[in-house]
């Protein structure tokens, strides 16, 4: 790796902890990433020469800081001074940065730095947009790029949620105990949104989106360094890590998708499910479960299968009752029905989808499962009925072509003979 | 004379390198560990995951905290290498070596990698 990569690397890195300070010195998003720009400047220059230093964070902090302060005074030479409260405690700022670079407790700043890119206000793909910009500090156009919309379009949405965030009033005293756990709460949506994001993308453009799930990951490695105890942002990270370990095997040659169960093991990222695993444990002992490590911990026994058939369909099954609990959705019974389906057979999972059909009329998987289930209880023509219905509501080829496998099975068979393939185990 | 050589770097910049990047790394290493494996000078090896990963045992307040032992007055003296079925069972084996030498902390940190050796036995 040559200097200038290294440096590179540093420095993005070095980013949100080192932005967080700024923005809690200047209260001003803006005048905080000039600054941080700015140091990153300076460092490119004198890193070199002088070598790194040996707190890059603190390094940029620091250096950032004394440039902010230049531009506000020689604004403030311009204009009329500006209000006290335009620059918080500038006085005794030296003395508390060097106990907060010390210290290293970034994790208010971090955590506002995060929650202001979650404004509600904010619809979902500005939250995202935002994020990448402030924190990974991702380039506009490698942005545009991950949303494919053109650069200047993406640029337009970057500032209006800067100006949208800026009006806001972002809250810059220390949160108390039940703020900082709903502030915790709010991030780790928007860093699952961000995520899906690239998760969600089909085909050819799964790999342009792949940035999506690396950052998020990114991102939630970064919470969970700054609040380690938290048993919701380690299932986070591990539900994160588990699903993205599966990311080569998800797609086959033509970019078409591939169920879980037909997926090439062995392409399977070990490194980030060993991570996964780890943090599921850890999480496992605080006793406080939650949404996010229900659904790690089902993304876990999958990853513990060598085989298809050695999922524990049952351990699965109870987790999903349980995250019905926490989060009832038709979706999580929809997906529960298919563990059921494994265990207790078609019948219970039939059964235990059909009072979900007003409510998921629209819904491909809903048909391509009910229509799995009632071919695996030979009612031929009732499954067709509902393979029609799925392929109607296909939102790809691939899926519809999935479907019509079934279809054509039918069709030869003429009869059930086929065990349990099901369109709702997502891939 | 058998050595450990520690390995130290900034997580952070480590965790930002691309997949690719990270390949190239670890194959560059891994001329390095063909040729002192060669020589049978090259011990057991090992990649670890993440500081988020980890779990420390205070051991005098026999206290498990997340995260990893982040003090600075205690030196590195040893470590262990052990197989378990996961966390529990770790916690368990590092509060049974506690009774048997008490005082400063143990941190469990789970290995992504690990190169058995054929030297150093």
């Amino acid at each position: 790796m040559t200097e200038l990569r290294w440096i590179d690397a540093a420095l993005a890195s070095a980013r949100p902890e080192a932005l967080a300070a700024l923005l809690r010195y200047f209260r001003d998003l803006d005048l905080a990433e000039e600054a941080f720009q700015e140091a990153c400047l300076r460092a490119l220059k004198t890193w070199p020469e002088n070598g790194p230093p040996r707190d890059p964070t603190a390094w940029l902090t620091f250096v950032g800081r004394n440039i902010a302060i230049d531009q506000v005074r020689r604004r403030a030479r311009q204009h009329a001074l500006p209000a006290g409260e335009d620059i918080s405690d500038l006085e005794d700022a030296e003395a508390d940065l060097a106990e907060r670079l010390d210290g290293a407790d970034y994790r208010d700043d971090v955590l506002r730095l995060l929650f202001i890119c979650c404004h509600p206000d904010l619809p979902a793909t500005q939250q995202i947009a935002l994020a990448l910009r402030v924190v990974s500090g991702l380039s506009v156009k490698q942005i545009a790029r991950a949303f494919l919309v053109g650069e200047s379009a993406m640029e337009q949405r970057i500032t209006r949620a800067k100006s949208r965030i800026s009006s806001a009033d972002v809250p810059f005293e220390a949160p108390g105990a039940v703020e900082r756990a709903e502030r915790l709460a709010a991030v780790a949506a928007m860093i699952y949104l961000v995520f899906n994001e690239g998760y969600s993308a089909l085909g050819g453009e799964a790999s342009v989106r792949a940035p999506f799930c690396e950052e998020a990951i990114r991102l939630a490695r970064l919470l969970l360094r700054h609040v380690p105890g938290e048993p919701e942002i380690m299932g986070l990270t591990a539900l994160l890590l588990l699903q993205h370990a599966r990311a080569a095997a998800r797609f086959d040659a033509n970019s078409d998708i591939v169920l879980l169960e037909d997926q090439d093991r062995s392409l399977w990222d070990r490194k980030l499910i060993l991570e996964g695993l780890a943090l599921i444990d850890k999480a496992m002992r605080h006793w406080r479960t939650g949404p996010y490590q229900v659904q790690a911990a089902i993304a876990a026994m999958h990853a513990r299968a060598t085989r298809p058939e050695d999922t524990d369909w049952a351990e699965i099954d109870l987790l999903y009752a349980t995250l019905e609990r926490l989060q009832p959705s038709p979706i999580v019974t929809l997906n529960r029905a298919v563990a059921v389906a494994k265990v207790r057979g078609p019948a219970a999972a039939l059964n235990m989808i059909e009072p979900l059909a007003p409510r998921l009329s629209g819904y491909f998987h809903f048909f391509g499962a009910k229509g799995a289930f009632l071919m695996q209880l030979g009612r031929a023509d009732e499954a067709r009925t509902a393979f029609d219905r799925a392929i109607a509501l296909a939102n790809t080829a691939a899926e519809a072509a999935h479907i019509r496998m079934h279809l054509d099975r039918l069709a030869k068979d003429g009869e059930m003979a086929f065990a349990g393939k099901s369109s709702a185990g997502r891939a | 004379m058998l050595y450990a050589i520690l390995c130290y770097h900034d997580e952070k910049v480590v965790g930002s390198w691309t997949k690719e990047e990270d390949d190239a790394v670890m194959a560059r290493l891994d001329v390095v560990h063909q040729r002192a494996r060669g020589q049978g000078k090259l011990g057991p090896a090992a990649r670890l995951l993440p500081t988020t990963a980890a779990t420390t045992l205070l051991k005098n307040q026999d206290l498990v905290i997340d995260g990893p032992f982040a003090e600075t007055k205690e030196q590195l003296l040893g470590f262990y290498v052990i197989d378990v079925s996961g966390l529990e069972e770790a916690i368990e084996i590092a509060r049974d070596l506690t009774r048997a030498n008490p005082g400063g902390a143990y941190e469990l940190r789970p290995i992504s990698l690990f190169l058995p050796g054929s030297g150093a036995t």
